[in-house]
């Protein structure tokens, strides 16, 4: 159940640290501990950068979301980037089209409770993640 | 082109002083009088400055073009004023309004020397109305302009404050990191910290990310190259003010900072830079 949501943009180098701002309140604002909340902005962190600097730039969805006692942030990055040709190569740790340490992807969904990823050549990316108190 | 007729020049030049006196009053009722940031008499010269260059300006120039060289006197007059304003603190509102002020006045004046000639009249009316958006677009563009280089300016300055590097002991130097650590920071706090242990020749660098709220694998990628070059130049680099929050996503991220010494605090990873250079503290007797 969605409380309430809302959208970033996600454009440059400046607006994944707003975004970080931004999820960082979210997350405070239903309960997380410290050590949570650090790994979810963490999480944003690498997810916002892959938008911009891969994706070319996209938006970041947020909802406050509820599933019977307990309360979550759901964020969705999108963007109509060139899209990821092989997902599970992009899923493995140390593996980076950038110059990357090639962590992001796969350190972010450590970091999270759920994680999903879509995408395909020339249809741009869509992830996925929550994470729950 | 779209010269103004002589008429509305000399109708303009004539009443000057009373366009001047509703033009200033106009100005006071939008409360650009009542500040004490500007005084009456600064408005009131910048007010019949103004309106002389633009008497000047429509004598000879289009009025559909302010690009044109005829109008250069009053642009950098704008330019200026704008930038004066934006130093002072004004917002562009206010800004703004110096030039639009000077509309109710001027189509009063011209309303009543072209009273026997309405299509005269709005077609100068018009003409008047364009030339003024343009100057108070201009304005704007200009008040915008200064207030991105007072912007740019102070981001420079905080980037250069946020790197100091400081000497803790002989050959030990601290560099505390604050805030967001992008590229261009890293370049920064890189080249100042290599540039320092040359110039004092110390041994260790201890560099403390207490301050920095998000270290991700970026993060983590610029502390790696910054530790490979000191050790490159023969020091050796501790990293403290790993946060046990940190030291969790650190973990989870899957990052191997296996080849670097960390420490929780500053206090410890002195302690340690201490005992490596073969001090030790000890408590006076007594």
């Amino acid at each position: 159940m969605t409380t309430r949501s809302g959208t970033h943009a996600i454009r440059s180098e400046q607006d994944v640290v707003l975004s970080r701002q931004a999820v960082r309140k979210l997350a405070i604002e239903c309960g997380l501990r410290l050590v949570d909340q650090t790994k979810l902005v963490t999480a944003v962190s690498e997810l916002a950068r892959n938008t911009v600097i891969y994706g070319g730039g996209g938006d970041m969805d947020w909802e406050l979301v509820e599933d019977g006692g307990r309360k979550g942030v759901r964020l969705v990055f999108r963007d109509e980037g060139p899209g990821i040709p092989d997902i599970k190569q992009a899923m493995t740790d140390g593996w980076t089209s950038g110059n990357g340490l090639g962590l992001g992807l796969t350190g972010a969904k450590r970091l999270v409770d759920q994680f999903d990823i879509q995408s395909a050549p020339g249809e741009g990316t869509r992830v996925t993640i929550t994470k729950w108190n | 082109m779209a010269i103004l007729q002589q008429a509305t020049i000399d109708a303009i030049k004539q009443n000057e002083s009373a366009l001047l006196a509703s033009w200033i009053e106009n100005l006071g009722d939008g409360g650009s009088l009542n500040d004490s940031r500007i005084s009456r008499e600064d408005v009131s010269r910048q007010a019949r400055e103004f309106l002389s260059l633009l008497v000047t300006a429509s004598a000879n120039g289009d009025a559909a073009d302010l690009t044109r060289s005829e109008w250069l006197d009053s642009r950098q007059f704008l330019e200026a004023l704008s930038r004066s304003r934006a130093m002072q603190g004004f917002d562009s509102q206010h800004t703004a309004h110096f030039i639009f002020s000077l509309k109710r006045p001027l189509f009063d004046l011209l309303q009543k020397a072209y009273a026997a000639d309405p299509r005269a009249l709005s077609s100068e009316l018009w003409m008047i109305s364009e030339l003024l958006d343009t100057l108070g677009m201009h304005t704007i563009r200009s008040f915008q302009k200064s207030r991105e280089e007072v912007i740019l300016r102070q981001q420079e300055e905080l980037l250069e404050l946020s790197t100091p590097v400081v000497k803790l002991w002989e050959g030990v130097l601290a560099l505390p990191m604050i805030g967001t650590l992008d590229s261009q920071r890293t370049q920064v706090v890189m080249e100042s910290l290599l540039q320092r242990i040359v110039e004092t020749g110390s041994e260790i660098a201890i560099i403390d990310i207490t301050g920095v709220p998000t270290v991700d694998t970026l993060v983590a990628q610029h502390l790696l190259k910054t530790v490979t070059a000191i050790r490159l130049m023969g020091a050796d680099c501790i990293i403290s003010g790993i946060r046990p929050q940190i030291a969790q996503t650190i973990v989870h991220l899957g990052l191997d900072l296996g080849g670097i010494v960390t420490k929780a605090n500053l206090a410890d990873a002195l302690a340690l830079a201490l005992k490596r250079s073969g001090l030790t503290v000890t408590k006076a007797a007594g």
